[in-house]
């Protein structure tokens, strides 16, 4: 029942959206169905003897019956031998149209880091989802900032580690637009299984749009909105809250203008300096209560994007509430 | 009732024949070495089960159920590590094999008593280590060690790796001990080929044990001298290489999954034989299938690493080799279910293991075909299509085996029998559970659900909760299976010296065997020779034909 | 006097049996030792195939005098083993514990020489990973310059920007003078003193165990424990002794001499 439930579904396998994906679907199914055939055989087998020959009154063994037949063997062995070579050289086939990028790809630079992923345009632009274009090969050219991340998108069957101090890269060509979510297959650590973002196919023209809209938020929108998108963008979501939860940063609301003690017992006042000294130089000034785990953005924040941020974080601030005790 | 015939409970028998802690504890004797390792993996496997119930009922809800993210990192890596070093690799060859392997060549030991005391101390220490390391902030790695995350966690990675370092000398030791013995302490008149298979599978086991454990244990050095001095071969800040971990590592931790499997395979060989009450079909073919696989185990290492970015032509030929490699243990299927044909096959306890290895270990083996394929290998590899691959081959094969020899075994051991019925009922729930729990995972990895995930996607809620429901079934028909060997202990009956029929040396001396193991030196002659066993009444036993017919001239 | 009967365990069928099975266990116990050090011995391959540079440039700072003494004692202490063993063989108790302490001694002198090293290194800070800290560092690396850490999307080709070195690195080795002409410093030297210490570390752990055993056959040939009718564990230490005298054999050129 439950194996009819399987053929139904797909055997399981998610929508297909790449390039690839229909060469590896097949080699999927003409595995399991060679090894359903395998596998109804010998239980078929292993029960109907279990039955025929089970140990019961008046029922008496063939004491004559062989134990050795060569020919028999040399069959069982050289029939799944031609099968899974099959299998092997089909594999390799497939795993090269994986693994081998048209020289006319579209490169975006890939970095994993605990526990986001960053995604690089040619124009310098950073954003933390995966957009491409439809029907246009992609290459990826990935590294990792600290432990080994493996970047895998299910519907696109495509999967590679990303490895800090080397590069790997990986290309594909979507083949369907809509989002399609990206896994880190690699254990990482507290976060692993957060390390979740998606790829964004865009139909024909509409990622330039987007690129071109999403790098120049600095100049079409207030530096608060460029700010907020920032912050969802670059990474500080996934650390600092904007609804005063607790993560592994301090919150962002009510933050600016109000004091804050940090490690040591010192108290200090969060104003502009103070923020853009905690992007530039995190281990400068650490709130108690934290661990100091945040990596710098020295050189990954232009100027302008630091200014966004504090405009951003100014707008968070709310009443100025009197600090009690005080 | 009446004392069967071989039977040995009320005389002298090795459990008997000292008295006192210091008797168990400084013991030469292989069986109660035996015995102590089998108590102490039990306890091991008590441990890993707990660890995978904790896991999986955290899995019931896609998010937070009863632990955090660093609790349930850190269950997953005990879970592996218990299970694997403490329980699976230790499990057939230390604890049955060590109480069997003398038996079986017609021995009065092993070659060295002394170095199987010291092998089992080595285990202790190692099993201590391991749980030094989980009271001092269990390790979170995952029981692979990879760097640089194990490199800079700042969880108690060196107690653990140093654990599993000594685990690999107690292991090596038991390989020499095993190679040696089958060596030079076999009789003359058994030769190789007159050796049971499951000699030849602990013989092609130890070949890996001794070959590859080494690799290991400087491997884990390494990474205990990255930790404590620097040493940055492995940490790309310092030149080092992080991947060369993941190729060391896998040398050992490939072949080891056949250190896993080979004795297990030897298990079912014995067990299928003696139920079907027929000489094992195709004896040299399984024989050589098991060395053929020890061999070809050492060179299929770089397939758990197709998507770490080794070239393709290396990545073509890990391929090919893993695909040579399932070919003997193709074989093995093929021949265990000819040996049934015309046999008359009774389904005891053991041979009800036996049947679901078959089963289990037939899926565990083909789903392996499609990791081996390069193309399908890189959509599958790190989610929970290889967590249910592995545990049908690991533990639908090997602990089921282990657990089927152990109920085989059970009688020679402890000279009692246990209930039959509440034996199979047991043996029934942990197939079904099994089976529950892991043929779900096949198909959240297929859509791709990674492993090692602490929340996931709600849209695999449905899967997680019926493999959750499944491990609970699965942790029940243990309990039973435990319940109903804890009762034969005191309240079984007493076992006869054959009470399956099995042509093998150990069951031509007394259950439980005396201290020196025969009485008389038997004469070994062909190990599945079952016809010349009968079942006795009076004996309660099998007793050879010739004195079934009443010590006459047959 | 004890005859050769009273040391065969009750479950071997002769003596025979009983050192084929010693002699047999021990070889495969040695197979065990060469791969323990194989998984080093590939670390050194890989490294030097992919960085033949650091190699070459690192290898100028070992001592090649004090290595090759080293070399010549460990082969004299083989060559004292093996004799041992045959006066064992022809019951000479008195050659056999003098032979054993002569071996013994090697094993003392191959540690102080390389006690000597290691302490060189020390001063010099030539060590492991990231203990590496040249002594003459600001040579090497001139503090005005700081390493620039790349992001990760620079070219990985790049070279780097550090300028040569202006005066050569100071080692025992006489070679080193004039060496710095050739060219620049590479890039993770400290890798290379990490494959060094580990080596011949774990090496040296090896010569101390068999030392250890060694002693204890010493002690139980001056018992008068041995005689041509057993000598088991004599023969067994003496293989022992010679696989660890053998790694050496093969450390010394792969660390020392390299071209």
């Amino acid at each position: 029942m439950g194996f009819f439930f399987l053929v139904q579904q797909g055997l399981g396998l998610p929508p297909q959206a790449s390039s690839v994906a229909p060469a590896v679907d097949s080699l999927y199914k003409f595995i399991f169905w060679v090894s359903a055939f395998f596998f109804l055989l010998i239980v078929g087998l292993m029960l109907a003897f279990v039955l025929r020959f089970r140990k019961r009154p008046g029922y008496q063994k063939d004491v004559q019956a062989p134990t050795h037949n060569t020919l028999l063997e040399l069959t069982w062995s050289g029939i799944p031998l031609v099968l899974v070579l099959i299998m092997g050289f089909w594999g390799f086939k497939v795993f090269l149209d994986i693994n081998t990028p048209p020289a006319n790809a579209y490169e975006v630079q890939v970095t994993g880091q605990k526990w986001k992923w960053l995604f690089t345009y040619p124009n310098g632009y950073v954003d933390e989802a995966l957009h491409v274009p439809v029907d246009q090969p992609v290459r990826l050219v990935m590294t990792s900032e600290d432990v080994i991340h493996s970047f895998f998108v299910p519907a696109f069957r495509i999967k590679r580690d990303v490895v800090p101090g080397r590069y790997t890269k990986l290309w594909f060509r979507a083949t369907k637009t809509g989002k399609f979510q990206v896994f880190c297959t690699e254990y990482c650590g507290t976060g692993h299984s957060d390390m979740l973002t998606f790829v964004e196919v865009h139909e024909p023209g509409g990622f330039e749009r987007w690129l071109e809209a999403a790098s120049n938020l600095l100049n079409t929108l207030p530096p608060a909105e460029a700010g907020r998108r920032l912050y969802q963008s670059r990474g500080c979501a996934q650390c600092h809250s904007v609804d005063g939860s607790g993560g592994i940063g301090p919150t962002f609301q009510g933050l600016f203008g109000h004091q804050v003690m940090l490690k040591g017992g010192v108290r200090t006042e969060a104003d502009e300096n103070y923020i853009r000294e905690s992007i530039l130089e995190p281990m400068a000034k650490v709130v108690a209560g934290f661990e100091p785990v945040m990596p710098t953005y020295k050189g990954r924040l232009k100027d302008q994007e630091i200014t966004a941020l504090v405009a951003y974080i100014k707008s968070l601030a709310g009443e100025p509430q009197p600090a009690s005790g005080q | 009732m009446a004392v069967p015939v071989g039977n040995a409970l009320f005389g002298d028998n090795y459990l008997s024949h000292a008295k006192g802690w210091k008797s168990w504890l400084f013991t030469l004797d292989h069986k109660r070495i035996g015995v102590m390792y089998l108590v102490s993996i039990l306890a091991s496997f008590l441990l890993g089960g707990v660890f995978a119930l904790l896991i999986r009922m955290e899995l019931w809800t896609p998010q937070r159920t009863i632990m955090d993210a660093q609790t349930y990192n850190q269950m997953f890596t005990l879970h592996g590590a218990a299970m694997i070093f403490l329980f699976i690799i230790p499990g057939i060859p230390a604890a049955l094999g060590n109480f069997v392997l003398p038996l079986m060549l017609g021995a009065k030991d092993v070659a060295f008593p002394r170095l199987n005391l010291l092998s089992y101390y080595l285990w202790v220490v190692g099993a201590l280590l391991a749980l030094v390391s989980i009271i001092t902030g269990a390790v979170d790695t995952g029981w692979t060690f990879y760097t640089p995350y194990s490199t800079t966690t700042n969880t108690s990675v060196i107690s653990m790796t140093l654990g599993a370092f000594i685990l690999g000398f107690s292991s090596i030791f038991t390989g020499i001990n095993f190679i040696v013995s089958i060596h030079k302490l076999r009789p003359p008149s058994m030769t190789w080929f007159k050796m049971p298979l499951f000699l030849w599978g602990l013989y092609g086991t130890a070949i890996i044990q001794i070959l590859a454990t080494p690799v290991l244990g400087i491997t884990l050095l390494l990474l205990i001298a990255e930790r404590a001095l620097g040493v940055g071969i492995f940490d790309p800040a310092l030149g080092g290489d992080p991947v060369l971990f993941q190729h060391f590592f896998w040398f050992y931790s490939h072949p080891a999954v056949y250190i896993m499997i080979l004795p297990a395979m030897g298990v079912i060989s014995e067990l299928v034989s003696t139920f079907s009450h027929r000489h094992i079909f195709g004896y040299r073919f399984i024989a050589m299938s098991s060395i053929a696989i020890a061999i070809i185990s050492f060179l299929v290492w770089g397939h758990h690493m197709f998507v770490s970015g080794q070239s393709n032509l290396a990545s073509l030929i890990f391929s090919i080799l893993t695909f040579l490699v399932a070919i003997p243990s193709a074989v093995k299927v093929f021949n265990w279910v000819a040996t049934m044909y015309k046999g008359e096959v009774e389904l005891a306890t053991p041979m009800l293991y036996a049947l679901a290895f078959l089963f289990l270990f037939g899926i565990g083996g083909l789903t392996g075909l499609f990791l081996g394929a390069l193309a399908t290998d890189v959509h599958l590899t790190d989610t929970y299509f290889v967590v249910a691959h592995f545990h049908y081959t690991m533990f639908g094969g090997t602990a089921i085996a282990f657990f089927g020899g152990l109920f085989y075994w059970w009688p020679k051991i402890t000279g009692r029998l246990y209930r039959e019925t509440w034996s199979r009922v047991a043996a029934f729930l942990i197939f079904i559970g099994f089976n529950t729990t892991f043929l779900a995972q096949f198909i959240m990895g297929a859509q791709g659900m990674p492993r090692r995930y602490y929340n996931y996607l709600p849209e695999f809620a449905p899967y997680h909760r019926v493999s959750t429901i499944g491990a609970f079934l699965l942790a029940i028909g243990f309990v039973m299976a435990a319940g109903v060997l804890l009762h034969s202990l005191y309240a079984g009956a007493p076992a006869p010296a054959n009470p399956w029929g099995a042509a093998t040396l150990e069951w031509q001396t007394t259950s439980p065997p005396p201290h020196d193991n025969f009485k008389t030196q038997p004469s070994p002659g062909d190990p599945y020779d079952v016809d010349r066993w009968v079942f006795d009444r009076s004996a309660g036993g099998y007793v050879l034909a010739a004195s079934a017919a009443g010590g006459g001239n047959a | 006097m004890h005859s050769a009967e009273s040391h065969v365990a009750h479950h071997f069928p002769h003596a025979k049996a009983q050192v084929e099975a010693g002699k047999l266990g021990m070889w495969i116990f040695l197979a065990t030792e060469i791969l323990l050090f194989g998984g080093l011995f590939c670390a050194y391959a890989v490294y030097r195939a992919n960085h033949p540079e650091i190699f070459v440039y690192a290898h100028h700072f070992l001592n090649k005098i004090l290595g090759g003494i080293n070399t010549v004692v460990l082969i004299c202490s083989s060559f004292t083993m093996a004799w041992a063993v045959r006066a064992a063989q022809l019951s000479q108790q008195d050659k056999l514990v003098r032979l054993l302490a002569v071996t013994i001694f090697c094993g003392f002198v191959f540690l102080g020489i390389k006690y000597v090293e290691y302490e060189h290194k020390w001063k010099e800070g030539l060590l492991w990973g990231k203990r590496y800290k040249p002594v003459h560092q600001e040579l090497t690396k001139p503090k005005d310059v700081p390493p620039p850490k790349p992001l990760p999307w620079v070219n990985p080709e790049e070279q780097s920007t550090l300028p040569p070195p202006a005066v050569p690195p100071q080692g025992l080795s006489p070679e080193v003078k004039g060496f710095s002409q050739e060219g620049v410093v590479p890039q993770n030297v400290q890798l290379f003193f990490s494959v060094y210490f580990l080596m011949t570390g774990l090496h040296g752990l090896h010569v101390v165990a068999g030392m250890v055993v060694l002693f204890w056959v010493l002690l139980r040939a001056r018992r008068g424990q041995f005689s041509s009718a057993y000598f088991t564990p004599v023969d067994l230490a003496g293989l022992y002794w010679h696989l660890v005298d053998l790694i050496w054999i093969y450390l010394f050129p792969l660390l020392y001499l390299i071209h």
